[in-house]
């Protein structure tokens, strides 16, 4: 790296010509094919790729973490140790001394029976930095440097009594105790919030700049990486396809497979027509094609011979490098530029208001908490406490929130799956919570459901044919609507072949179920589809796909969406309505371009500030809003309005006063707060 | 309806495989299946008669008219051992069809519906599994009179809790999975959602159930036979032979021996099978070809 070279001090991290490939399966499975890479003091590394790419088995590969059947060569070197040759005992001081790991998940990181304070100090304790008069002290103070409030108490506590984003912090104060040099944090943030994980990569960021130490950072999020690393190394089909600085990556990429991703990202910032996806899937890595792994997938590649013979090698030039054969056609991939914001905004045709689809009043879902021997009901969980909205035919309203706030509940409980305790939810006219079972069951031929995981939703002993076939045989259509054939249109019509109907569910990849999912519900041919956060299992290359399918057959089939995510890109990119949920209610609703520029209430700013933007240029941005705390628990919402523990505009009156979901005066918004207003100028960014 | 028939014949031939590449499982499953096989074609295929008594021949020790001996009646030890297989196989298959189709059903109803149900079910189970087993069979035996058809029912009877249990732990687990909802969503029926999307994912303990209730009903039998409960004589099994045999062991050693080795054997087969059935099951790996279609996406333009 060019970069590096300029450096004095050697890098942290030596990686050279690193190839591992696992050989367990009875044929040998190349994960990671033959790269090299520095890491320097004081920089971050971004390690991006999608689902199979390598980047997870290069990080265990560092740390001598692999499993017996990885078969691995090339040279590793952290500091003086040579990773590949090291015996047992040299690894778990280099584990110890050297390198910190942060994981996806800080549920399963921290183990449940051990106090905090115990586990963060425990490597340093038992390799001598730190003797067990000195410990809790040391714990505390590192707690204190993640800024985890009143740390001489939380060093007693267990792993359940600190928050999703508190563990996480906790991890990184673990992985940074005893000034490690190298930290590799996998995925650190994709586990968490959008607001948490704000408040999490700002910590990261702070223990880094004290510490100096190096931090590889993997992800598949670009906008995190636009926000924190200085280096960019992208990864595809176990080999790194692309480096260079990130202001080089994202500016002007040089390999087609880093247009792509940049191509199929919806973001906040720019409103485009359409994604414009990479055709086709990531290869996994026992199913590598021939020659150039991205050829079959690259519009540039695709009809090459050179590209199907010889994959190119990793060639530097002006100080970045690029593996692709045709380096200099990458520009004319890039195209116009994309159009700036409101270019496009897919309104429905809404010359008069049609009355509503689907109408739902004051909907309250709680769950019952029992406690005690006689089982009596001691409290309730109000899961959807008070949520009013509709949706127009042929139109799509976003309903957007954190894990917890009750959206997935509200969705379920307008298909019927879960009893609503109170409120109203009229379909088309007809009231749908006092239905008997029968006309239930024919309403909600009209009303479908798209599962978030499309691994868990497609039952996995019947072929797709069948799956997408049931809902026709159970309500005795199959003859009448053309048996199979219907099937096999509505195959084409999610742009699957039809040839594919007698396989199984876990014949397909993940964009590919989520499109049975979606033949699934059009079979009936609905009115009305919820989308459960349809593309968040989704690698960001079928994402675009999936999302560019959803708005094709809305236009072609006139469907309305009620789209629940918690991805405020994705939402901007494909709704025309957008409602933001906080626990258990809706605090602000309005059109989409009211919503994303003029934000009313201060939950929906904070949430839009907190979102990573995919460009680096705009880092340090100085709009971002940091809320303090985390979401508060739905079985003991806070008194008055139930975000002001977290809110930079609280007064005393939030406390005591909930206050009205009503229309603001100002703009075509509503907004339950009670001092709901744009952001000021200064504090915009 | 063809495709749904090929998973099972698929998924079947690919665990039937898999079992049968372990050693121990292959032996088992060669022993049982000749235990049956011959059981059941004896009269065909083997010139012996459990029921012609040699009056002359009492306790005749092993030779070349009887194999392995006669027992006190003149009887051929070894052909009797044989039909005592039929006994022994009948009362398995009868108890495990009465625990499995009375069992299942109920785990289903709870562990779907939950609630009141549930509570019900259960706690008729709760009641079955208090009744010692043997006890009940006997007590059940004295009101309905030896016979075959009583010592099934009530061995059955004694099996439907195991049955009830592990099919209800399996619904709950699948209840609140996706693609169960997802039927719900589209309309399905209970019935329809717990039968054609529920039940055919939830066998393989309940297939492993089988085997162990097999074995399970194997042993009772025999034990209520040794008791002088089980199926009235003169029809030959395994349990009344022990029995008999157990007076004469220095007179003719093999009258005890040969059942009781029999016994053994198949018991240890069908535990060898269970055993290795429920490892090759609890194997989450995906039956169907792990890999994602070749054929690629069509991509709108």
């Amino acid at each position: 790296m060019a970069e590096g070279g300029a450096r004095s001090a050697p890098p942290v991290l030596s990686v050279r010509n690193l190839s591992v490939t696992f050989t367990g399966s009875g044929r040998d499975v190349p994960a990671v094919r033959d790269i090299s890479f520095d890491v320097h003091a004081g920089e971050v590394l971004g390690i991006v790729g999608e689902s199979g790419s390598g980047k997870s088995v290069t990080s265990l590969a560092i740390t001598g973490l692999l499993p017996p059947t990885a078969r691995v060569s090339g040279t590793l070197r952290v500091g003086e140790v040579d990773v590949t040759t090291a015996d047992a005992e040299t690894l778990r001081h280099m584990r110890g001394r050297e390198v910190g790991m942060i994981f996806q998940d800080p549920t399963t990181t921290l183990n449940p029976v051990l106090p905090i304070g115990r586990q963060v100090i425990e490597g340093q304790v038992s390799h001598g930095f730190v003797t067990q008069a000195e410990a809790p002290a040391r714990a505390a103070a590192l707690l204190r440097e993640v800024d985890i409030p009143d740390p001489a108490t939380r060093i007693g506590q267990y792993p359940h009594q600190f928050s999703g984003g508190m563990r996480q912090r906790a991890v990184i104060a673990m992985a940074m105790a005893g000034e490690k040099r190298l930290i590799i944090a996998d995925e650190p943030t994709t586990a968490l919030d959008v607001t948490v994980q704000a408040q999490v990569l700002a910590v990261l960021a702070k223990r880094q700049a004290e510490t100096g130490a190096a931090v590889i950072l993997i992800t598949h999020d670009l906008g995190v990486v636009a926000e924190t690393a200085d280096r960019v190394a992208v990864m595809y089909g176990g080999r790194i396809v692309e480096t260079g600085t990130v202001r080089e990556i994202f500016a002007a990429p040089r390999h087609p497979y880093t247009v792509g991703l940049l191509q199929s990202l919806p973001r906040l910032d720019v409103v485009a027509d359409r994604l414009v996806p990479i055709p086709g899937q990531p290869p996994t890595p026992a199913r590598l094609p021939p020659g150039c792994a991205f050829r079959p997938r690259c519009p540039i590649g695709r009809d090459r011979p050179l590209c199907a013979a010889e994959d190119p090698a990793l060639r530097a030039d002006a100080g970045r490098a690029t593996a692709c054969h045709f380096p200099d056609e990458i520009p004319t991939l890039l195209g116009a530029p994309m159009p700036p914001r409101a270019a496009a905004t897919p309104k429905p045709a809404t010359t008069t208001a049609p009355p509503p689809l689907l109408e739902v009043e004051n909907l309250q879902v709680h769950f019952p908490i029992r406690t005690g021997l006689l089982r009596r009901q001691t409290g309730s969980v109000r899961a959807v406490d008070g949520v009013s909205l509709s949706v127009r035919p042929g139109e799509t309203l976003g309903l957007v929130g954190e894990s917890g706030c009750g959206k997935t509940t509200t969705g379920r409980a307008i298909m019927g799956l879960i009893r609503a305790t109170g409120g109203s939810i009229r379909f088309g006219g007809d009231e749908v919570t006092t239905m008997d079972p029968a006309a239930l069951r024919r309403t909600r031929r009209n009303m479908q459901y798209i599962f978030q995981d499309p691994y868990a939703s497609l039952n996995p002993i019947k072929t797709v044919g069948d799956i997408v076939a049931e809902p026709l045989r159970i309500h005795g259509l199959f003859d009448d609507a053309g048996g199979m054939k219907r099937v096999a249109e509505l195959f084409e019509l999610v742009g699957l072949s039809p040839t594919m109907l007698g396989r199984y569910p876990a014949e397909f990849s993940g964009g590919q179920k989520q499109r049975i999912g979606i033949a699934r519900a059009l079979a009936l041919a609905p009115k009305l589809l919820i989308l459960d956060e349809p593309v968040a299992a989704l690698d960001v290359s079928i994402q675009a796909q999936v999302v560019n399918l959803l708005q094709d057959l809305q236009k072609e089939l006139g469907l309305a969406y009620l789209f629940i995510a918690h991805d405020l890109s994705v939402v901007r990119h494909i709704c025309n309505r957008v409602a933001v949920m906080y626990l258990g209610r809706i605090v602000e609703q309005a059109d989409r371009d009211t919503l994303y520029e003029q934000p009313a209430h201060p939950y929906t700013q904070s949430l839009l500030s907190a979102v990573p933007v995919p460009d680096p240029a705009r880092r340090g941005h100085t709009g971002r809003i940091v809320l303090q705390g985390d979401i508060p628990s739905p079985a003991k919402p806070p008194s008055g309005c139930p975000f002001h523990p977290r809110c930079f505009r609280a007064e005393a009156r939030c406390s005591t006063e909930i206050p009205a979901f009503r229309d603001l005066p100002t703009q075509p918004t509503r907004a339950a707060c009670h001092f709901a207003a744009p952001r000021l100028p200064e504090q915009a960014a | 309806m063809s495709a749904p028939a090929r998973t099972a014949w698929h998924r079947a031939r690919i665990t039937a495989g898999r079992v049968l590449s372990r050693p121990a499982a292959a032996i088992s499953v060669t022993y049982l299946a000749i235990t049956i096989f011959v059981s059941l074609t004896a009269q065909w295929i083997l010139p012996i008669d459990p029921l012609y008594q040699e009056l002359s021949a009492t306790l005749e020790p092993p030779g070349a008219q009887f194999w392995f001996g006669a027992d006190e009646l003149g009887r051929d030890i070894f052909a009797r051992v044989i039909y005592g297989a039929r006994t022994s196989l009948l009362t398995a298959a009868g108890a495990v069809v009465i625990a499995a189709s009375i069992g299942v059903p109920m785990g289903l109803v709870a562990g779907y519906f939950g609630g009141w149900r549930d509570a019900v079910l259960m706690r008729i189970v709760d009641v079955l599994l208090a009744l010692p087993g043997i006890l009940f069979a006997m007590a059940l035996i004295a009101v309905l009179g030896r016979s075959q058809a009583a010592a099934l029912v009530a061995v059955g009877i004694t099996g439907i809790p195991s049955f009830a249990r592990i099919t209800r732990a399996q619904v709950l687990s699948l209840r609140q999975r996706d693609f169960v909802l997802a039927v719900e969503a589209l309309g399905g029926s209970a019935s329809y959602n717990m039968f054609r999307t529920v039940l055919p994912n939830a066998w393989s303990p309940i297939l492993v159930q089988v085997v162990i209730l097999s074995s399970v009903a194997i042993l009772l039998e025999a034990a209520l036979a040794f008791l002088g409960v089980g199926i009235p004589p003169p029809t030959p099994s395994w349990g009344e032979m022990l029995r008999t045999g157990k007076s004469y062991l220095y007179e003719a050693p093999t009258y005890a021996v040969l059942p009781g080795l029999a016994l053994t054997l198949t018991i240890l087969s069908l535990d060898t099978l269970g055993r290795v059935l429920a490892n090759v099951l609890e194997d989450r790996r995906e039956i169907a070809e792990d890999e994602p279609a070749a054929a690629p996406v069509q991509v709108k333009p």
